[in-house]
């Protein structure tokens, strides 16, 4: 196995379906010689050439409306929007026809495609650079979305995007892209979409997060640990939606209290469908409210401030003892 | 029913008049006041040595990434050079020269680029919108300004700029319709570098220029050299005047060459060659400029090295300033402000909840 950073192991799993599969197109702005502004699709071209990696002109609204097109011929266009702050362009041809034409076909066509974006704070950007707006697309119907934490989950995640039937839209935080390496064998490896992973067991309390807000969650529950001896149970949702929200009930039931965390804004977001599912589906579990331990609901501010708006380690668990105190 | 071809009846020009060479059609040239020729030149050279200073206090990490413009001076600022203050400006972010030609304040840019929320606060009578980093999506603010402005019978004009790339998105081609449609007062500028990050012009549109997007609109389009200010003041000239009498739009592209990264996080030697950036460093359109001056007899190299040296304490003292500024604590409580004009109860709460988390961490440091 080698060690691989996130974005090696993106590249690997696109290296390797392109290799598989001829029907897997990459395309999107600067995907060609310049590999990605990140350099998740370094190499591709030079290996497949320009039929199968298509640098396009300069239109998010056109790059998945023509990977629609594509995904309905028999293709498998995987979509790179070089940030995900300017995949608003490309949610009118998401919202209106990717999510709906098995539905309006009555399943008689479907879009199998895939659209990367790099997402999140932390990387001292421009403006545009630093939202967070899963929201959008897990609230679309006909969607998945899928954000994966690690570079290992990151490649087997993106290989069943790939190959879903079904559109999928697959955030990367940018934050993680290479802030650390893990070891991604070079063996096939898939993930199912649409299943959390417990990423730390524990019996106290239930912390819910996903994508570049795993690390400080974890790193808030080994500090619960050693300082009020709280056994934190860590939850990494992996799939936004379809929501794995048997795995989270699962886990209330033992802990009794939860909290979400995710550095998008607060109000009508994935904190508020967890807490939702979770008082449909285990509200007799639940022995104090479930918090939200989010971004506000600003703009990300510019950088200078950027820290004060990311949830951070020393905030959750500031926010878990009080939830475990105030009971 | 006869099959013939179509003259389309809007006009499409090319023009330079003062080459790289330094040769000048003087048939063409512009009559510029010597005057006018001056606060040009130095506009144009701040904007270069500021260009060059925000790029070393990037790469010192004094300030944030950000798109520099060396190669695009005369591209701008030739347009500009023709805005009244009651006109409106509507950029990209590769205008650099243009905004301290309209008055932008360097000391506000240093804090803008070093992260600050409170380097976007305009002045209260600014009729230059901010950088809009979604590529191409303010031109149709340009043409919503236009058309208000028209309402208003005022004779304002409104001038956008945006580049090559930005051509392809939907927003350049729905706002160049809107604005032929409405006859609307407005100067569209495109600068076309040749590059839009690693994609060259060639994989961008399949037409030999892009001046000629213009007649499928229905408004006279004009592609000149973007590296020579005579050309650009001369065909933004016309332009405006035509906006101004109630002609409607223009569609300018001014042909020039980014001479540096696309932004300080681009490494431009994965795409592009560096003989054809010595081909385009020696059409640099400042020194360009300058010899033009010289000729004239407008520019000495003594009074060169005063304003050089001029620009250079102006641009120290704006990094002082802006430094002296940044180093004051600044309350992260900023980013609750100016979201509604009215901060609604549940953001209220949520900035209590950022202010009590400050004070408890202040607290603890005091304690500890
Ligand atoms: C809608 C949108 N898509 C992508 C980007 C990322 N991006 C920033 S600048 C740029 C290239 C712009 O090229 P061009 O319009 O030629 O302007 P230039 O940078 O050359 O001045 C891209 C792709 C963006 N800012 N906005
Ligand atoms: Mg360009």
């Amino acid at each position: 196995m080698a060690k691989r950073t996130m974005v090696q192991a993106l590249n690997l799993a696109l290296r390797q379906e392109m290799a598989k599969d001829d029907r897997v197109i990459v395309m999107g702005e600067d995907v060609g010689l310049d590999g990605g502004v990140f350099r998740v699709t370094d190499g591709l071209v030079a290996q497949f050439g320009e039929q199968r990696v298509l640098d396009t002109p300069l239109a998010e609204s056109a790059i998945a409306g023509m990977a629609i097109g594509m995904a309905i011929y028999g293709l498998r266009p995987v979509c790179e929007i070089q940030f995900s702050g300017f995949a608003y362009h490309s949610f009118h041809q998401l919202e209106n026809h990717a999510a709906r034409m098995r539905w309006r076909t009555q399943g008689g066509l479907h879009v199998p495609m895939v659209l990367r974006a790099p997402y999140g704070a932390g990387v001292r950007a421009l403006e545009h650079h630093s939202e967070s707006r899963e929201a959008y697309w897990a609230h679309t119907p006909g969607l998945k979305m899928v954000i994966p934490s690690g570079p290992r989950n990151a490649r087997a995640l993106l290989v069943s995007a790939i190959r879903d039937p079904d559109p999928v839209i697959f955030y990367e935080a940018k934050a993680l892209y290479r802030a650390f390496r893990e070891e991604v064998p070079d063996e096939e490896e898939t993930l199912p979409i649409g299943q959390a992973r417990v990423a730390r067991e524990g019996r106290d309390v239930t912390l819910i997060t996903y994508g570049a807000m795993l690390p400080p969650t974890l790193e808030a529950a080994e500090r619960l640990h050693a300082e009020e001896g709280i056994e934190a149970e860590v939850i990494d949702l992996l799939t936004i939606s379809p929501l794995d929200d048997q795995t989270l009930a699962d886990s209330l039931a033992k802990t009794g209290r939860a909290a979400v965390v995710h550095e998008a804004q607060r109000s009508f977001g994935v904190g508020a469908e967890v807490v939702a599912r979770l008082m449909e589906r285990a509200f007799y579990s639940l022995e104090a409210p479930i918090a939200r331990i989010t971004g506000f609901d600003t703009i990300v501010p510019y950088f200078s401030r950027e820290k004060h708006y990311l949830p951070h380690a020393d905030r959750i668990a500031g926010r878990v003892k009080d939830m475990i105190k105030a009971v | 029913m006869p099959r013939k071809s179509i003259t389309p009846d809007t006009d499409l020009e090319q023009m330079s008049i003062l080459d790289a060479d330094g040769a000048l059609d003087t048939d063409l040239e512009p009559d510029i006041a010597a005057e006018t020729l001056l606060e040009l030149h130095h506009t144009m050279l701040l904007a270069r040595r500021f260009d060059e200073r925000l790029l070393n206090l990037q790469r010192q990490g004094r300030i944030g990434t950000f798109p520099p413009c060396k190669g695009h001076e005369a591209a701008h600022l030739g347009a500009a050079a023709h805005l009244r203050p009651t006109d409106w400006m509507v950029p990209s972010f590769r205008e650099l020269a243009a905004l301290l030609w309209r008055g932008a304040s360097l000391e506000q840019m240093l804090v803008f680029n070093n992260g600050f929320n409170e380097g976007g606060a305009l002045p209260p009578d600014a009729r230059t919108l901010p950088m809009a980093v979604p590529v191409g999506s303010q031109m149709l603010h340009a043409v919503g300004l236009a058309w208000a402005a028209q309402y208003r019978r005022t004779d304002e004009v409104v001038m956008t700029f945006f580049g090559d790339g930005a051509t392809s998105e939907g927003d350049f081609h729905e706002a160049m319709n809107f604005a032929a449609v409405y006859q609307v007062p407005l100067v569209f500028v495109c600068q076309n570098n040749h590059w839009a990050i690693s994609i060259p012009l060639h994989k961008q549109t399949r037409t030999p220029t892009l001046a000629q997007k213009a007649l499928a609109y229905g408004m006279p389009g004009m592609q000149v050299d973007g590296n020579d200010l005579l050309s650009v003041y001369v065909a933004a000239g016309e332009a405006m005047a035509r906006a101004r009498g109630g002609g409607g739009p223009t569609l300018i592209e001014c042909v020039t060459y980014r001479l540096i990264m696309h932004t300080t996080a681009d490494d431009p030697t994965k795409y592009r060659s560096e003989e054809e950036v010595k081909a385009w460093l020696a059409r640099d359109p400042l020194p360009r400029f300058q010899n033009y001056l010289k000729n004239k007899g407008v520019l000495a190299d003594a009074d060169l090295s005063a304003i050089e040296a001029d620009i250079e304490n102006r641009i120290q003292a704006a990094v002082t300033r802006a430094e002296a500024r940044m180093a004051q604590p600044h309350d992260p409580l900023l980013m609750f402000e100016h979201l509604h004009a009215e901060r609604p109860a549940e953001l209220e709460r949520q900035r209590r909840e950022l202010a009590d988390e400050l004070d408890v961490a202040a607290k603890g440091a005091t304690d500890g």
